[in-house]
């Protein structure tokens, strides 16, 4: 009897959880699919017709095709600062790891620095001036770089261990050094902790708003978080277009996190537990 | 033609072993440092030292000379400590402190209650667990910003969504983002929503990690499934709790985002915090001020994460 009460409890919590996580996102479709009176009305129904492909152009051609500036830059925002944080975090996750020491643990104290310390907005804003790179496209790729660094060391510090000195030392006799070491024996073996940083960190950068808002502001620019963003202002009757501007930035994560799934969950969980 | 490279390479490598065999001669310790450096060299540390010193440091140092004065950009003037008496005097700006903290101990309280709760049922014998791992986790991975709409769309008053179902059960509900008093409120809850999962994940790991042993135990002295959850799951989770409870307060201390996207600190100054109104006063041109709040936001993260990690690491320790 009390089992079964259990299991019925259990039941409720599962359903209601299910509810709870599953039904805005039925809710973006539904009104992603709607045509524009229908989604005005902002409930939650099946449309009376589906307009996916169309709802799908207009927003593409909305605004001058805003949006396709958009993705072509948040796609190379994301590939490129992704792409560095592969190789200059394992490089440091590798020596950090090896070479313990007092540079070692300097860097390990800026490392959790840099999980901790909100970045100082205005300031970074100065030096990328200096720098000749605000509101430019390289000009954030450096402040992602900068500011998911520590995350990616980490996960990079912690597989490192898992690595037998062994193989550095019968590389060594093999007459590797330094970057042929690294670049021939290690990093092949660090693929599955790279995998685990490119698809967590694609998934920070692509969905950064912030850095973005005040790092590369205006329009004819954006990412598409700010287009996003901009949208709501803009697109204040049609709610179908906003919905389905919506679902296609939500796309993106869910096909990684439908084929990655694991990966993705145990770099964020370890990332996390290890900070 | 690759092929033609790899052949190359270790003509190339052989050579720098021929220049390191002196250093294998001389006395041993400095063989091994020799070793060390040419193995471990400290330069990989050099590209990521030079952006993260670049953009993230040097931002960070500065900080606490711009946020002493009057700037521009292009021209600062020293106040002193002008920029901190406006922040503490204007009450808009005080209630944006008081605003983070209010955000930061709910939303941690929150997905430390609700994670384990869900790690709990998530661990149990259920069918479909793994699906249901997968969707309270996936909004971790959404846009805040399409979360932050999509909920603003759900909570509108009378129409939403949220309030119609809420009126079919009888509840008469709040204007969720409209209302002063529940605006920052439920900004935090839709935080919640979108990070509880997050939590789940790090409460399952840990919960998995408990011997069986204890349940056994439990058992065998005829406890219950309360007894269990309150003598072994949660004394024994606690390294997640402490995770969770740092992870929150980080995320929280520093939102902007959400809140930016849902209420934009509205209405009135209801929901600002800390970070929208660094925001605000940097888009209003108010450089020193802005820069003297993210002095505020640093000194305030760090003199409550630093000692919460001191004391937690210290626990760990013990049990």
């Amino acid at each position: 009897m009390r089992a079964v009460r259990r299991t019925s409890l259990e039941v409720v919590a599962l359903v209601v959880a299910a509810v709870v996580f599953v039904v805005p996102f039925i809710f973006m479709f539904l009104t992603a699919s709607k045509n524009e009176s229908e989604s005005a009305d902002l409930t939650f129904s099946l449309p009376t017709e589906w307009r996916i492909l169309d709802n799908i152009k207009d927003v593409f051609d909305a605004r001058d095709s805003i949006l396709v500036t958009a993705f072509r830059n948040s796609l190379i925002l994301t590939v490129v600062s992704v792409t560095i944080l592969v190789v200059v975090c394992a490089m440091v996750g590798y020596v950090i790891q090896r070479r313990p020491g007092r540079v070692a643990n300097i860097a390990n104290a800026l490392v959790l620095s840099g999980l901790i310390i909100p970045p100082a907005v205005v300031p970074t804003i100065w030096v990328l001036q200096q720098l000749h790179v605000f509101k430019t496209l390289p000009g954030l790729i450096l402040v992602e770089v900068a500011f998911n660094m520590a995350f990616c060391v980490l996960l990079f510090r912690a597989f490192v261990a898992a690595i037998p000195r062994e193989l550095d030392e019968a590389a060594m006799i093999d007459g590797c050094t330094g970057l042929s070491l690294f670049f021939r024996v290690i990093f092949p073996l660090l693929r599955p902790v790279t995998i685990t940083v490119i698809l967590t960190s694609s998934v920070f950068v692509f969905n950064d708003f912030v850095n973005p808002l005040y790092f590369l502001p205006g329009d004819e620019n954006a990412t598409v978080q700010l287009t996003l963003y901009n949208f709501l202002s803009q697109f204040n009757t049609q709610y179908n277009l906003l919905f389905m501007n919506i679902v296609l930035v939500t796309v993106p994560p869910l096909v990684l996190f439908i084929f990655f799934n694991r990966k993705i969950v145990a770099g964020m969980t370890s990332g996390a537990v290890k900070g | 033609m690759s092929s033609r490279a790899d052949e190359a390479r270790p003509v190339g490598t052989r050579d720098d072993a021929g220049a390191d065999r002196p250093a294998r001669k001389s006395p041993r310790a400095t063989g091994v440092r020799n070793v060390r450096a040419h193995t471990y060299p400290y330069w990989f540390y050099a590209p990521a030292g030079v952006v993260y010193g670049l953009i993230f440091l040097v931002p960070t140092v500065i900080s606490f000379y711009f946020a002493f004065t009057r700037w521009t950009l292009f021209e600062s003037e020293f106040i002193g400590l002008d920029n901190f008496r406006q922040f503490f005097s204007e009450q808009a700006l005080v209630s944006g402190l008081r605003n983070t903290l209010v955000y930061a101990v709910v939303t941690s309280g929150l997905k430390v209650v609700l994670g384990m709760l869900l790690a709990v049922l998530l661990t149990g014998p259920i069918r479909s667990r793994g699906l249901m791992r997968s969707v309270i986790f996936f909004p971790v991975l959404v846009s805040t910003v399409a979360v932050g709409i999509t909920f603003s769309v759900l909570l509108q008053p009378d129409v939403g969504v949220i309030s119609t179902v809420l009126a079919k059960i009888g509840i008469t509900a709040p204007d969720w983002l409209g209302d002063p008093s529940t605006a920052l409120l439920s900004v935090a809850l839709v935080d919640v929503w979108k990070g509880v999962g997050l939590a789940t994940l790090i409460y399952i790991a840990g919960i998995l990690a408990i011997p069986k042993d204890y349940y056994e135990a439990v058992d065998v002295d005829g406890g219950g499934a309360w007894t269990k959850f309150r003598n072994v799951t949660v004394p024994l989770s606690r390294p997640a709790t402490f995770t969770v409870i740092l992870l929150s307060l980080i995320g929280g201390l520093r939102s902007f985002d959400l809140i930016w996207t849902m209420t934009g600190g509205g209405p009135g100054f209801s929901s600002d915090v800390i970070a929208s109104i660094i925001y605000k006063t940097y888009q209003a041109g108010f450089f020193g001020l802005s820069t003297a709040g993210n002095v505020v936001l640093f000194i305030l993260v760090t003199l409550i994460v630093y000692p919460l990690s001191r004391y937690f690491n210290s626990r760990e320790v013990e049990s």
